[in-house]
């Protein structure tokens, strides 16, 4: 029985060292080397201060922005520290009251908008982090955002259409729209 | 479905079944020493593990000895786990200095990662080191998953030896699935992941500025120990970091599934584009997929191998479309408030919460079906938010036991001891001893395989039962209703499979979740191997019977017809009742309701 004991601890202290240190040195030195930008977190980078990740949504309100999946991290919207869905079951009175708010508040903040609400906008995201919106709801919002800041809605509109990230070759994953590259470019139109 | 959502899928499972074949003989050769030549300068190296180790590979174990030593590594892994989480804040490589992880969670996760389940009872970047992520967790990717497959290795060896006492080393079978395997593929996939802009750094979390500040409501502990809610405005979000890409890869790999992140392969450093998402769940489905080539190699007649992975395909693509289906087809109640959820070329549609943009519905579902169907339990979106019959598809394919495709090795023997039962009923039919392979299946060798089937069931059903029965079971789920039920059923179905993907609604991590899950996940891994690897040593002893007029041939339709029927009617049999309380009674709900 404990012939095998000794075989055990080398072996796991070995491979320890193995996987548990080369392994990931290793990768984290040709990461370093190859990707320097991605293995760092996709920082977007203004005025040398760090403004965001290109890859981690950020909490929009203002109607003047374009607004991202709502989030479900607690308490704070957007926590990149406490990732997370909503786990609301699809027949909790919670979820349908949560969806229901959120209607309301995009239709306060657009009044005369009887468009239907693309999904992705009411409902939250896996990781809570979601950069992305699908291309429908980013249109959605069109009309809002060029009121507020009193742009024409056709060249708004041009500029969601300019910031739609295709089908990656044209076939994986959706088209998608990121809220705060698009934020950012809305910011750059004014000037 | 759309038409790209048919190509996306066609394309990932023409690739895998492209791979099953090159890699499939790359193991077999790789386990038989018989090393292809690109790889043969790694050869000294291994020839030096076994010198440090003290390992003579020539030493070859009975099944007694095999499941020995196979236990010794198991606690061994266990210990290390839990220290480390314990004493973590003594360690160095703890940037954001957390303290000591509680003991139950530290029970549960040491069990959870060294049976390869993974579960994760706590959220990873408000919990663990870096050191306890790479020395305790990275670590247990890479063995547990390599004791799975030393485990399907010696089962197929007790199917491929004649009269013989031994079914190989334990030590030299870990060796050559870390050395020749696991890592160089996961070397090559993590830099792959960091292309597409997985983090892989050892920096601190970075505070960026926000464009908008944020204003929340912050629950407080007031002066005299009163709870008050105050409402904050912030403009910086603090971004968790860490190295993410080296974990990612063993994570799918390896069939594990523990994220380096609470969201798991849903947070966009985990799992940033479309491209990812495809190499993710194809490095989740690879080995699985080529063992079953392996298997056919190695018992001299491939014909063997493609029949298991035609019954395995069978069952993957009928829960693939059900959680499809249902997922695209959304949620009534949220029609109901005008909301749009027709799949169109501006949107995924469909039910999207738990779900995110770039993935949509099509690579969402997908993902949930090939994680569950394996048994690694990484999520891109999160189960717990599924309609009910979308979220029935994972727990179903949890139950029938992790045998289509299922975890590195686990699946596959266990869908060989599913194939041990359908030629028993085979048998039992036409009143002939049974015979797999040349073996005879015996007395002995049938209640090995009776053990493996019914210890899960044991587990689930009996677990959950308690949970229900007690006010600290109670007190777990998050939802109300059935798919409270639900939660719970999912988490013991998850633990006795060691998936480790959740209905993550349900509040475990408290000690009694984190007792009886980890129960639950150690019973599941342990109490299966040692029954199979003893059917491996039973059947090694055998001689070999040449196929007579009576001898049902095993790579026939007719046979994956009836080994997928064996499947499904075991796994009826057993669920049915309890998946009616849970996810088939809130389905009838919501119809009901809309």
């Amino acid at each position: 029985m404990f012939k095998e004991l000794r075989p055990a601890i080398i072996s796991f202290v070995v491979f320890t060292l193995i996987t548990g240190i080369v392994y990931p040195a290793a990768v984290t030195g040709i990461a370093q080397v190859l990707f320097p930008k991605r293995a760092n977190g996709s920082l977007l980078v203004r005025a040398g201060k760090p403004i965001g990740s290109r890859l981690i949504g950020q909490a929009f309100s203002d109607p003047r922005y374009f607004w991202g999946r709502p989030s479900a991290t607690s308490p704070m919207p957007y926590d990149a520290t406490n990732s997370g869905g909503s786990n609301l079951g699809p027949t909790n009175p919670a979820l349908i009251g949560a969806v229901k708010a959120r209607i309301a508040a995009l239709r306060e903040a657009d009044p005369g908008n009887d468009a239907p609400i693309p999904v992705d906008l009411v409902t939250a995201s896996g990781s809570g982090l979601d950069p992305d919106i699908s291309p429908a709801a980013a249109l959605y919002q069109v009309p809002r955002v060029a009121r507020a800041r009193g742009l024409d809605p056709a060249s708004v509109a041009q500029l969601v259409r300019a910031q739609v990230t295709p089908r990656q070759f044209g076939l994986l994953g959706e088209p998608r729209v990121n809220v705060l590259e698009l934020n950012l470019a809305l910011d750059e139109l004014r000037k | 479905m759309t038409p790209n959502g048919f190509l996306q899928i066609g394309i990932f499972i023409g690739l895998l079944v492209l791979l099953a074949k090159p890699v499939g003989s790359y193991m077999a050769r790789i386990y038989e020493g018989d090393l292809p030549i690109f790889v043969r300068w790694l050869a000294p190296v291994e020839r030096l593990l076994y010198r440090v180790c003290g390992i003579s590979p020539e030493d070859e174990m009975r099944w007694t000895r095999y499941a020995g030593a196979m236990t010794w590594f198991a606690l061994l892994s266990v210990i290390a786990v839990y220290a480390l989480q314990r004493l973590q804040g003594h360690l160095p490589l703890n940037p954001q200095h957390f303290g000591a992880v509680s003991p139950d969670s530290s029970f549960n996760t040491a069990i959870s990662f060294m049976t390869n389940t993974n579960w994760q009872g706590y959220a990873g970047e408000s919990t663990m080191s870096d050191l306890t992520q790479m020395l305790g967790l990275a670590v247990q990717n890479f063995l547990s998953a390599a004791a799975g497959m030393a485990v399907a290795i010696a089962l197929i060896r007790g199917f491929a030896r004649r009269t013989a006492e031994t079914i190989g080393n334990f030590w030299v079978d870990v060796t050559r699935s870390v050395l020749y395997i696991l890592l160089p593929m996961s070397l090559a996939l993590a830099v792959a992941l960091v292309g597409q802009g997985v983090i892989q750094t050892f920096s601190p979390y970075r505070a960026v500025a926000l464009t908008e500040p944020v204003t929340y409501d912050q629950p407080q502990v007031g002066a005299a120990g009163a709870p008050r809610i105050d409402r904050v405005t912030t403009d910086t979000q603090t971004i968790a970091m860490g190295p993410v890409a080296s974990q990612e890869a063993i994570k799918e790999l390896g069939t594990n599934g523990g994220g380096f992140f609470n969201a798991n392969s849903a947070h966009p450093f985990e799992n940033p584009t479309p491209l990812s998402n495809f190499l993710e769940m194809a490095a989740i489905l690879l080995i699985p997929v080529a063992l079953t080539y392996t298997f056919g190699k190695m018992v001299g007649d491939t014909r063997q191998g493609w029949a298991i992975l035609g019954a395995m395909a069978l069952l993957f693509a009928v829960g693939l479309a059900t959680a499809e289906h249902y997922e695209q087809v959304g949620n009534p109640a949220f029609t109901a408030l005008g909301v749009d959820q027709s799949a169109s070329s501006l949107q995924p549609g469909g039910n999207m919460e738990g779900k995110e943009a770039r993935f949509g519905i099509v690579d969402s579902a997908l993902w949930a079906t090939v994680t569950t169907a394996t048994s690694c339990g990484a999520v891109n979106s999160m189960h717990d938010s599924y309609t009910p019959l979308g979220g029935l598809v994972p727990m179903a394919l949890m139950q029938l036991g992790e045998v289509v495709f299922g975890g590195v090795g686990s699946g596959l023997f266990g869908m060989l001891i599913y194939a041990v039962i359908a030629v028993f009923i085979a048998g039992l039919m036409i009143g002939r001893t049974p015979e797999y392979l040349g073996k005879k299946i015996e007395a002995f060798d049938i209640k090995m395989a009776s053990l493996v089937i019914l210890i899960p069931p044991l587990l689930i059903l009996g677990l959950t039962a308690l949970a229900v029965l007690l006010r600290s079971g109670q007190a777990g789920p998050l939802n109300p209703g059935p798919h409270g039920f639900s939660e719970i059923l999912y988490a013991f179905s998850e633990g006795a499979a060691n998936n480790g993907s959740a209905f993550a609604g349900l509040s475990a991590n408290t000690p009694f979740y984190n007792l009886t899950i980890g129960l639950d996940m150690f019973f599941g891994r342990i109490w299966l191997m040692v029954p199979v690897l003893a059917l491996a040593g039973s059947l090694a002893a055998k001689k070999r019977v040449p196929p007579g007029v009576g001898t049902m041939a095993t790579h026939t339709p007719l046979f994956i017809g009836l080994l997928v029927g064996t499947v499904i009617l075991v796994g009826a049999l057993t669920f049915v009742p309890a998946d009616s309380l849970g996810p088939i009674v809130e389905q009838l709900n919501m119809i009901g309701a809309h």
